[in-house]
């Protein structure tokens, strides 16, 4: 079979994290009731007229910024037209022909080495509202909280050539809304949502082969699934001597497969025109110099702060920052007890340990960096011993419990007690004659099991070093 | 006393010295309207209930000197393309049958601040889809002044609602010229302001970008009193602009001394009914003859307003109206198949030929290959048409000329040819187009008795000067509404009209 490349180009919707609505006032605030964050605007009643929410702006220039776009300075607003009842005016107001920002670029890196993605333009535009069907008395309801929440759509140009760098874009695109806080860029729940157009062509030619577009794509995964089984169909298709056809493809998570939504023939016209209703949005020079000097420490910045306040490898820097919230976490931890080699050892051994068991993004992450502080003191002054730590903070993780109350509930301090650790270790070494013959007779392996034996007795909570030393007193005494 | 008789501003006055109740006068336009409805059909809505209640709020803050203003305790009606909350709201369209909003738009919401009291929704051309008000789906309304001729049109019900003395004044809305050209073929004053001086939240838009409400009076002082009123600033509607000249009752005085007025000779040559002409032009010289100069000039682009116009409006209707689909509020087609069967079925029901013509036009300019021979061309031509506007006011101050080509047209006239009707919005729609004040005051009759208006064309934002120069003319030639007088006398007595 002949070689193939593959070339993907992405459409990425984000949704900006305003406290309100692009063109309402209604809050943005996800998983409300149905249809309480609705008003004449974002239920499309007539009369009513959209008026710009400014922060959406701001949010949307900080992302074309913070991607090396250049800014449109005199950017205006269309009307995209088509029927469907999520979408309560029949046309959704977004940007054609001036969106906010073109021409820009993110780097990423992946196994096959750094390069760069161009991203063609990023245009902002109003979110849908949710269909209900239900199947059970055949009806379909419509909520419209969603209905008016702002979008921004992000298109790049086809430089993509794996899943890989799709996701290593994906995440850097991810990495850059969250550090800018515009948005929290939660696939499950919607709020990052990826379009993929995909095509193959022989390695080695230049003309892009006849691309589909792929939809309903939830999850990195899905992404990567989806991306692989494309690519084999289109090569399938081309190796049998027949056309790949131009077409929109919806991807089925459940099946892990993707079908025909609609071809090319059937393409709507969205009848584009200018909106009305809406003013151009005129962006001045001082306005974008505002907006950059707002702008956050990104993760460059911070990685950088990070090699010269804290004396942590470089390795542990550039996991920690690459995520927002997991940075945030480290720093404010760092804050509270001031030891950075020991917080960032928790969270790159512990956490990321039982985030990889549960398969979570460090988005769900729910436990307060005063309850991580509190367990490293507690560990540090010798309170609990380190096996004792790693169950706590197992708690922590999943139920952000307090680990002083914790510890001190369940006893599981540590047991400094000569009395009882002499006990203790008196009633194992009568329980193991033989181990204690072994161990006489030369065998040093024997002192494990005994040393293995009295740690469990006292429940771990012995310091491992008070133990060996009891263990080898008592030995010598008998 | 005769109430009817009395302008808004001489009822008011009556009304703040006691010697009128607000429910008097309410109850007078409220017998009239029933006495003329048979006849004339202005109102969708009659608020009889309503009307009462807020007359009796508005007799209380007048009494307790909270409502000081000109239009205190004036009754009057509001074309059915504006929302008022809880009120029956029609567009004079099938599709919206039962649809009462929750909101109230903010012209009228500033009308009922200055306290005027409503007394319902009046016809008009389906969602202001035409000249006649014929297209409503609640029957045609018929010119007061004679009932076999139409009122013109979108704002027909408003203007023959004045003309009738079934209000006080109104408020209409003009796209292409449906409150100046009805005002003409009614008698009647009608204003439509400098776009963004109205706001147009709550007014169920046709062509969004030329969309203006403006007021309906008996007289021009009535006409500057009801557009201070409505005229603010809306956060609620972007394209509405900060004015600081909206003290259009300032504007009522006898001077056009010096005043220069050109009239394009595209708006008096071919085309024009020489009643019509004449009229105009012995307008024009009452003007000169108080001091104003007068010339003919060459406007230039004349004949590519019409198709302009109907480009653009027509594919900003065609994308406004696709909400009206049957989801959420209005008329449902009552047995479907499916989704698209309900949008199809729906949508074929619920609006009339008129509109449907223009969704048709409109999708066809906007779709993909077409978009930049019409849709964009025609946007030039705008672009252009407003330069040609900007050239002629570096001359001159205003700009006079008929409201339309003729006199009304008789029902049924125009809807058989529909290029036709097109065609006679030739005078009107350019001010549309380029954004700019326009007014019609009645400056006489033809030989049957109906109406006749001359248009002045005013420069963006200079209202004032339209104002102050129809006054003028009023005071020159006795007021027109009592010129009126006899069609009025005759519906009091409740002869035919006609």
């Amino acid at each position: 079979m002949a070689q193939y490349e593959t070339v993907i180009g992405l459409e990425v919707h984000i949704e900006l994290a305003t406290k309100t609505k692009i063109f309402c006032g209604c809050s943005t605030e996800f998983g409300s009731a149905p249809n309480t964050h609705t008003c004449p605007v974002c239920t499309g009643m007539p009369g009513s007229l959209p008026v710009l929410n400014k922060k959406v702006v701001e949010y949307a220039m900080a992302l074309g910024l913070a991607t090396n776009c250049r800014i449109t300075q005199v950017c205006k607003f269309d009307r995209k037209n088509y029927f469907y009842p999520d979408n309560p005016q029949n046309y959704q107001i977004s940007q054609l022909y001036l969106p906010i920002a073109r021409d820009g670029f993110v780097e990423i890196e992946t196994a096959a080495g750094k390069k760069s993605v161009r991203i063609h333009e990023m245009h902002m535009e109003e979110d849908a509202g949710k269909l209900v069907h239900d199947e059970w008395d055949d009806t379909s309801l419509v909520d419209y909280n969603r209905s008016g929440v702002p979008l921004v759509e992000i298109v790049s140009e086809p430089d993509m050539r794996s899943s890989d760098e799709v996701i290593a874009y994906l995440e850097k695109l991810r990495m850059t809304a969250q550090y800018l806080g515009v948005s929290d860029c939660k696939l499950q729940e919607g709020s990052m949502r990826a379009d993929v157009n995909l095509s193959v062509r022989r390695a080695g030619t230049e003309e892009l082969g006849t691309r589909t577009e792929m939809k309903n794509l939830n999850s990195f995964k899905a992404i990567a699934h989806a991306i692989e089984g494309e690519r084999a169909r289109q090569i399938e298709l081309l190796e049998a001597g027949k056309e790949v056809v131009q077409e929109t493809r919806r991807w089925d998570d459940n099946k892990e497969s993707s079908y025909a939504m609609r071809s090319k023939e059937d393409a709507q016209d969205y009848r584009y025109f200018p909106e009305p209703d809406l003013v151009p949005v005129v962006i001045s020079d001082e306005w974008i110099r505002e907006v950059k000097a707002r702008q956050p420490e990104l993760r460059p910045e911070k990685l950088e702060r990070y090699s010269r306040e804290f004396d942590i490898p470089r390795y542990d820097a550039e996991l920690i920052t690459e995520s927002k919230k997991v940075a945030d976490l480290f720093e404010k931890t760092v804050e509270l007890c001031g030891k950075p080699k020991k917080v960032s050892n928790w969270i790159m051994g512990e956490m990321f340990r039982l985030m990889k068991e549960r398969g979570m993004e460090a988005e769900e992450l729910a436990f307060s960096p005063e309850n991580l502080a509190k367990l490293i003191d507690l560990a540090d002054e010798g309170t609990i011993s380190s096996s004792v730590a790693k169950k706590v903070f197992e708690k922590i993780f999943t139920d952000n419990v307090d680990p002083e109350k914790y510890v001190e509930e369940q006893g599981l301090k540590t047991v400094n007690d000569e009395g009882a650790l002499k006990e203790a270790v008196e009633k194992v070494l009568a329980d193991n004659p033989q181990a204690v013959a072994d161990y006489k007779g030369g065998k040093q392996k024997a002192f494990g099991a005994l040393m293995g034996q009295s740690m469990r007795a006292l429940k771990g909570k012995a310091d491992p070093a008070s133990v060996t030393k009891m263990i080898k007193e008592l030995l010598e005494e008998q | 006393m005769k109430i009817l008789e009395l302008t808004a501003l001489e009822l008011s006055e009556k009304i703040k010295a006691g010697e009128i109740k607000v429910k008097d006068a309410v109850k007078a336009a409220l017998d009239r309207a029933k006495e003329a409805e048979p006849a004339i059909n202005s109102y969708v809505t009659l608020d009889e209930e309503g009307a009462y209640a807020q007359a009796e709020e508005v007799q209380k803050k007048i009494d307790a000197g909270e409502l000081t203003g000109p239009l205190a305790g004036v009754p009057v009606a509001i074309k059915d393309n504006m929302c008022i909350k809880g009120q029956l709201t029609t567009c004079s369209s099938r599709i919206l049958s039962g649809f009462r909003p929750t909101y109230t738009a903010q012209a009228v919401e500033n009308l009922r601040k200055a306290g005027a009291v409503i007394l319902g929704k009046t016809n008009m051309d389906e969602f202001a889809m035409g000249s006649t008000t014929e297209t409503s789906y609640y029957g045609p309304t018929r010119n007061p002044h004679n009932t076999e001729h139409v009122p013109g049109g979108s704002s027909g019900g408003s203007c023959a609602a004045v003309a009738a003395g079934e209000c006080f004044g109104a408020l209409g809305s003009d796209t292409g010229g449906s409150i100046r050209q009805p005002s003409s073929f009614c008698g009647v004053v009608g204003l439509k302001p400098t776009y963004g001086t109205v706001s147009r939240y709550g007014l169920i838009a046709y062509g969004s970008s030329l969309d203006q409400i403006g007021p309906v009076a008996k007289d021009v002082s009535d006409c500057a009193a009801f557009l201070e009123a409505i005229a603010s600033h809306d956060p609620k509607d972007s394209t509405s602009v900060e004015r600081k000249d909206c003290d259009f009752m300032s504007a009522l005085t006898e001077d056009v001394k010096e005043l220069k007025i050109g009239i394009p000779g595209d708006y008096i040559g071919e085309g024009l009914d020489p009643e019509v002409r004449q009229a105009v032009q012995d307008a024009a010289k009452v003007l000169e003859e108080k001091g104003a100069s007068v010339e003919t000039f060459d406007l230039g682009l004349v004949k590519y307003a019409i198709p302009a116009y109907y480009t653009i409006a027509s594919a900003e209707a065609s994308s406004n109206l696709e909400r009206f689909d049957g989801v959420k509020y209005g008329y449902r087609t009552e047995n479907y198949e499916g989704l698209h069967n309900m949008y199809k079925k729906t949508r074929s029901e619920g609006f009339g030929p008129e509109v449907k013509r223009r969704i048709m036009l409109g999708s066809f300019v906007l779709s993909s290959g077409y978009y930049d021979a019409y849709y964009l061309k025609a946007l030039r031509t705008k672009a252009l048409i407003k330069k040609e506007f900007d050239k002629a006011f570096e001359k001159y101050d205003l700009i006079l000329g008929p409201a339309a080509p003729t006199t009304a047209p008789k029902l049924g006239e125009s809807l058989s040819d529909p290029l036709k009707m097109y065609l006679g919005d030739i005078y009107t729609i350019s001010v549309n187009l380029a954004g700019l004040p326009g007014m019609t005051i009645p400056v006489g009759k033809d030989k049957e008795g109906l109406p006749i208006g001359m248009q002045l064309i005013g420069n963006a934002f200079d209202e004032k000067t339209l104002i102050r120069a129809a006054y003028t003319y009023e005071c020159a030639t006795g007021k027109q509404y009592e010129k009126m007088a006899d069609i009025r006398a005759a519906m009091e007595t409740g002869k035919e009209v006609g």
